[in-house]
């Protein structure tokens, strides 16, 4: 019978059937960082357990890590508690942690993929909703609670239900200047934030075929922000291509086995799928949030919506965003003054990123009234772009060059917005206070639409700023 | 590990109105700079309670009812659609858990905050849009009615009102059996775990 990779991974991965009917699901890779795991150890500790397979959990720190400070102690010392608790954690139950002395730590959605630890036909669960992400080399990766990291660490399994599969096909040719960012908050729009609960979504295409993995990851990551727990691509050549030569990659003389094997979790063709949606790349242009969920979302040279267009539970939404957005229905976001620029996190802080913006920022200068960071999302993506001579052209535009982390994503760490800031942002949450500031602003976009808003200071359209 | 049997859960009710309110809301990222989860009660929905000059703003979780829930440490959260969205901190039910509130009942909730709550030992129950509509309506008209969520029987009921309601059947069977923490299942499948263990090559080292 022909089945999708969710159902091969999940066949691969069922150690039993749960008195309650669910799967108790191996989860082959368990990733963890210092927010939700100390509470997790503790339970462990509590209850008596060990941790059963350490060597398949694998630790990094983010977000609370200061992306200017690098000497130790830090200034907020509850930061400096988190990370010594985890550097405690993982010694005294013998898991790998990729320290920030180590030259590998990063945001643990780039750490995994970057270490070759991301493999086609895995699961993967870290505590984090993000976890995603690494569904964009066909594993099947989810976030989870932090009792669910407990049940990790002592079982390497968890209690789970399988997901719906649901086919998202985009088709076609982007046009220049539309970014990856743009086809999943363009996805997430259409079919809005709770339009993914109780899926898997399997993106697919040949927009997907000509994707690289970095773009694959940066549309792979916000499933979750469509409601969607899990997503993934089926591994091609180039998820391959790209894992080869990675420190935790198979070596030479299981390579080829590996990739077969990978090979064949790919979706069989005819396979049946619950429900299959189909884009067509040539329509998306650059979109932005307006609003405070990731869904209230329109192309740069739309007007936002006017509220009696919307049905009565979205207005009720709308006009919440619009009095904390400060923003007016039914006239253009092109134009809203911006305050802060931030380019990084686990949605496009990675270096093909850093060198896309960087291409069209050689000779321009940021608005001189606009603060603007760049955070490589890993150490390694900051040493590969200070080797190719990024970090100067973002510096010389203007740009505050950071170490690696979750930084202004969210507000566990000092860099923050103040008061009602307005940030043009990488990122992928617009919520409410995310960045820090309970009246901060926040408009998601793709790096390079990011980039314009620095230059010119008002949100506004890539394509007419720079030569795309 | 023996845990309580969740059949039912009785106490007053607040509502809390809106559709795709997020866990950065529920606890702001600030709070989770922490290494346990004590204390997180006070700080639930903070930034809605308390605006940026410190001062209370209007808001559920300030009002007498919300005091009376804390105070009983039992009371149910009535919330609208796509409840407890985005991150997926355990932080959220963990501080309404410790504030006080030991039922949940809206149009429908997002994955992983359910599975935390149900991990809890705290139920999510769901109700049609217009039987939602109704209960909250109620539960603002009369707050001194106690409301009860029995998952045994799937129906919220209120003084004379009763809505039939759902639950995804195996967390129903979890909590209704009293092993909505599913760490004992799962540790008795170690032998299981292992014989799968050695049939994926990426776990035994290839
Ligand atoms: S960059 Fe943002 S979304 Fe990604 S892991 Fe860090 S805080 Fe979470």
């Amino acid at each position: 019978m022909a089945k999708t990779l969710f159902q091969k991974v999940w066949e691969a991965h069922t150690v039993r059937q749960l008195p309650n009917g669910q799967t108790q699901l191996f989860i082959g890779t368990h990733l963890i960082h210092e927010v939700t795991s100390p509470q997790a150890f503790g339970m462990l500790r509590d209850l008596g357990l060990k941790v059963k397979y350490p060597q398949r959990t694998f630790a990094t720190v983010d977000h609370i890590v200061p992306t200017n400070e690098l000497k130790e102690p830090y200034s907020d010392p509850i930061a400096q508690e988190m990370i010594e608790a985890l550097r405690k954690n993982t010694k005294d139950f013998g898991i790998r942690f990729f320290d920030t002395n180590t030259g590998t730590q990063g945001i643990v959605h780039m750490v995994g993929p970057e270490q070759g630890i991301t493999q086609p036909g895995t699961t993967i669960a870290c505590g984090d909703s993000h976890t995603a992400t690494h569904g964009a080399f066909g594993a099947i990766a989810f976030g989870i609670g932090t009792t669910q990291v407990r049940d990790v660490l002592a079982t390497q399994t968890l209690a789970l239900s399988a997901l719906k599969v649901r086919r998202i096909e985009v088709n076609g040719q982007l046009s220049p200047g539309v970014y990856a960012k743009d086809v999943i908050l363009h996805i997430i729009r259409v079919l809005g934030v709770n339009g993914g609960i109780g899926y898997a979504y399997e993106y697919a295409g040949t927009t997907f075929d000509g994707f690289s993995l970095e773009e694959r990851m940066t549309v792979c990551n916000m499933s979750i922000e469509g409601g969607a727990r899990c997503g993934y691509v089926n591994p091609d050549q180039k998820t391959f291509d790209y894992i080869k030569g990675k420190p935790y990659a198979p070596k030479a003389a299981d390579w080829d086995a590996a990739v077969a094997r990978w090979a064949s979790f790919a979706s069989d063709a005819g396979c049946r799928y619950d429900d299959v949606v189909k884009f067509n790349a040539a329509e998306i242009r650059p979109t932005v949030t307006w609003g405070i969920t990731p869904g209230q979302a329109i192309f740069i040279d739309e007007k936002m919506p006017a509220l009696e267009t919307l049905n009565a539970a979205d207005r009720a939404t709308a006009e919440d965003a619009y009095k904390h957005m400060k923003l007016a229905p039914d006239t253009a976001i092109k134009g809203t003054k911006v305050d802060v620029c931030f380019l990084g996190s686990c949605t496009n802080g990675r270096i093909s990123d850093l060198r896309e913006v960087a291409k069209y920022l050689k000779g321009r200068k940021v608005s001189p009234n606009v603060k603007a960071i760049v955070v490589p999302g890993s150490q390694l993506t900051a040493i590969q772009a200070v080797h190719e001579g990024l970090d100067k052209i973002y510096i010389e535009a203007g740009f505050e060059w950071r170490g690696a982390g979750c930084s202004m994503c969210l507000a566990m760490n000092p860099d923050k917005l103040v008061g009602d800031q307005l940030c043009a942002s990488s990122s992928n949450r617009n919520f409410k206070g995310r960045q820090g500031s309970q009246t901060g602003r926040t408009i998601l976009m793709s790096p390079l639409m990011v980039a314009a808003a620095a230059i010119t200071g008002q949100v506004t359209d890539a394509r007419e700023v720079f030569t795309v | 590990m023996s845990l309580a049997k969740v059949t039912q859960v009785k106490g007053l009710a607040l509502a809390v109105p809106g559709d795709d309110i997020d866990t950065d809301r529920i606890i702001p990222a600030r709070f989770l700079r922490c290494v346990t989860f004590d204390g997180l009660g006070e700080h639930a929905f903070r930034d809605e309670r308390t605006g940026p000059d410190g001062l209370e703003r209007p808001h559920p979780m300030n009002s007498a009812q919300a005091a009376r829930i804390a105070a009983a440490k039992q009371g149910v959260m009535v919330v609208g659609f796509n409840f407890g969205c985005g991150s997926s901190r355990e932080h959220a039910p963990q501080s309404l858990w410790r504030f006080g509130f030991t039922a949940f009942v809206g149009g429908s909730f997002a994955e992983i905050f359910f599975g935390n709550s149900t991990t809890l030992g705290v139920p999510c129950l769901t109700l049609s849009k217009d039987d939602l509509a109704e209960c909250d309506a109620f539960v603002r008209a009369n707050p001194e009615v106690e409301l009860t969520v029995d998952v045994q029987n799937l129906v919220v009921t209120a003084g004379a009102k009763s809505w039939k309601a759902s639950i995804a059947a195996s967390a129903r069977d979890g909590l209704i059996n009293g092993k909505w923490d599913p760490i004992a299942d799962l540790l008795e499948g170690a032998p299981a775990v292992d014989q799968t263990a050695g049939t994926l090559a990426y776990v035994v080292g290839k």
